[in-house]
């Protein structure tokens, strides 16, 4: 295909830090090459600015190959733009027209501050994994080889597929109700499908819950907006096994 | 710890809401038979059919501590619902300027607060409109049936043929299966007489004897029809009010009756396309049969 230069019209929001009141303003950007990836667009966008004086948009971003979880933005009403199974890195600029607006949001939630501009904070999801996101392992050097442990292969697969969950927040941010529970989902998922995590199963579900519910993540109302939104594609299947394992050690656990 | 997270914790709201939900799936249903019995049986046997079983339903024990779990269900399922709404709410205090929902949810999902609380003004007169009458200020009439017939007055002396009159009798059915002579009308003179008396709304007295001859029947048939039939000026937006609020029971259930499944954690590839597809018709059947009967009766009656 061809290469393409489009002129578009951007509508971002601007907050210079997180107690500043932010609104979004309007940039007018000329010849983006519709073969850039969207961060490209914005760095192109900054250049623009900082060569006028004015200063940079902030926004997050680290790999920019789709693994990292760093990127974020909320474009043109969904997080990550208009595709499907992608982060915003990973879309381009093909799918715009010329002469579009866009706009470009910071995911919008209680548990994430914005730090600047497009920027959040998203530091309580490293907090609900400090809940109980691990397995403990007894590292006194004589640590048995985890492949001595059979596990079935329908087991690891959806573990597997659990843990491919870079916790990027877009389900947050796309859910109605700014929950989390896609990404808690997951993370309990993927241990508990695993015999090592089954152990601490229990006391994982229950704090990683607690520590969620506190963050101030709002409810799942099961509208299905998560799994839909989410760049590696995790199933809200997980979301049940969540359900499932909270109601077993909420039950059992004294 | 345990048994507080699991009326605290954000899963177990849901769980809460899951279970009322379903239960009151459970309900309509058994509301749904007894509303059906208004179009199948129809006459005098009809009416009779459905009196009776409104006393059933009003007077039989189980029934009783079902109907007061149901209010309990509803309850829980309204003010559970309406505390994650306001978590809802909370979890993100500044709205996206720009959001596209349809992209990845259906419209029902996204508006089960709204679709609830419509459901709830439409209890709410529905409870003013039946039930209040029914349990509270018990206004609803006894069921009565007035009949025409032949009454002797005397022989004629000439060809010594009967003589009869038509007379105007007024029978009230009984809880024992019979009818009772309530009063007696004479329709050329206007004169009547009264043979009982009603007394606490619903006991039949001997009016010379003043002994209790048994119980009656509230009409609660009568008052569904008078209500819906064209006579009533006000019948036409009753119907139309009743059409409306079991569409947006139909766009709750759509959504409602398959996830409150995924709540309880009852996900499962074989199962869960079953589980959707059952709650797609049970959101178009129940609604649709419950939304038929008005019409019916508005149309017939």
């Amino acid at each position: 295909m061809a290469s393409k230069f489009i002129n578009i019209t951007l509508k971002i929001w601007r907050q210079k830090n997180s107690k500043a009141k932010g609104a979004l303003e309007t940039y007018t950007l000329d010849n983006v090459s519709t073969d850039s990836s969207f961060l490209e667009m914005l760095d192109q966008l900054n250049e623009q600015l900082i060569n006028e004086k004015q200063a940079p948009i902030a926004f997050d971003h680290d790999c920019r190959e789709g693994i990292c979880g760093m990127c974020s933005l909320y474009i043109n009403g969904r997080a990550h733009g208009p595709d499907s199974g992608i982060t915003t890195c990973q879309l381009h600029m093909r799918m715009f027209k010329d002469g579009d607006t866009i706009y470009v949001e910071p995911w919008r939630s209680r548990a994430f501050p914005i730090i600047k501009d497009l920027m959040v904070d998203r530091s309580a999801f490293d907090r609900i994994q400090q809940a109980g996101g691990f397995v403990s392992v007894n590292t006194s050097g004589r640590t048995m080889d985890a492949n001595a442990i059979p596990v079935p292969k329908a087991d690891a697969d959806k573990a597997f597929e659990a843990a491919a969950c870079i916790g990027c927040g877009a389900c947050v941010a796309s859910c109605k109700n700014g929950s989390a529970m896609l990404f808690v989902g997951a993370k309990v998922s993927q241990y508990a499908l695993l015999p090592q995590g089954k152990v601490e199963a229990k006391d994982r579900v229950l704090n990683m819950v607690r520590q969620m519910d506190e963050e101030g993540f709002g409810n799942c109302t099961n509208t299905g907006a998560c799994e839909i939104e989410c760049p590696k594609g995790i199933s809200i299947e997980n979301i049940a096994r969540m359900n499932r394992e909270f109601l077993k050690g909420a039950l059992t656990k004294a | 710890m345990s048994n507080s997270v699991l009326f605290k914790s954000s899963i177990a709201k849901k769980y809460f809401m899951a279970l009322t939900g379903l239960f009151l799936c459970t309900f309509l249903i058994g509301h749904l038979l007894g509303n059906l019995q208004l179009i199948f049986n129809t006459g005098e046997e009809g009416r009779r059919a459905f009196n009776e079983y409104a006393y059933f339903m009003g007077h039989n024990l189980f029934i009783q501590v079902l109907s007061y779990t149901t209010y309990l269900a509803l309850i829980i399922h309204a003010v559970d619902g309406i505390m994650l709404t306001i978590q809802n709410k909370k979890a993100r205090p500044v709205n996206y300027a720009y959001s596209n929902p349809k992209a990845n949810s259906g419209t029902a999902s996204r508006n089960m607060a709204i679709l609830g609380t419509l459901i709830l003004v439409f209890i709410a007169t529905h409870m003013a409109n039946f039930w209040w009458k029914a349990k509270i200020t018990k206004e609803i009439p006894m069921h009565s049936l007035v009949k025409t017939v032949d009454y002797p007055v005397g022989q004629n002396p000439a060809t010594g043929e009967m003589v009869t009159k038509p007379i105007e009798v007024t029978y009230y059915l009984q809880t024992n299966g019979t009818y009772q002579q309530f009063k007696v009308k004479d329709p050329s003179t206007g004169q009547e007489q009264k043979l009982m008396e009603l007394k606490n709304k619903h006991e039949f007295y001997d009016i010379t004897s003043g002994v209790k001859m048994g119980e009656g029947y509230k009409d609660l048939h009568s008052v569904v029809m008078t209500f819906f039939s064209k006579e009533n000026s006000s019948a036409l937006f009753g119907v139309i009010f009743y059409v409306i609020s079991m569409l947006v029971l139909g766009y709750h259930l759509w959504h409602g009756f398959a996830s409150a499944f995924q709540s309880l954690g009852l996900n499962h590839p074989l199962y869960t396309p079953i589980i959707k597809k059952i709650g797609m018709a049970f959101s178009i059947i129940v609604p649709f049969l419950f939304a038929i009967i008005p019409v019916i009766i508005y149309i017939y009656h």
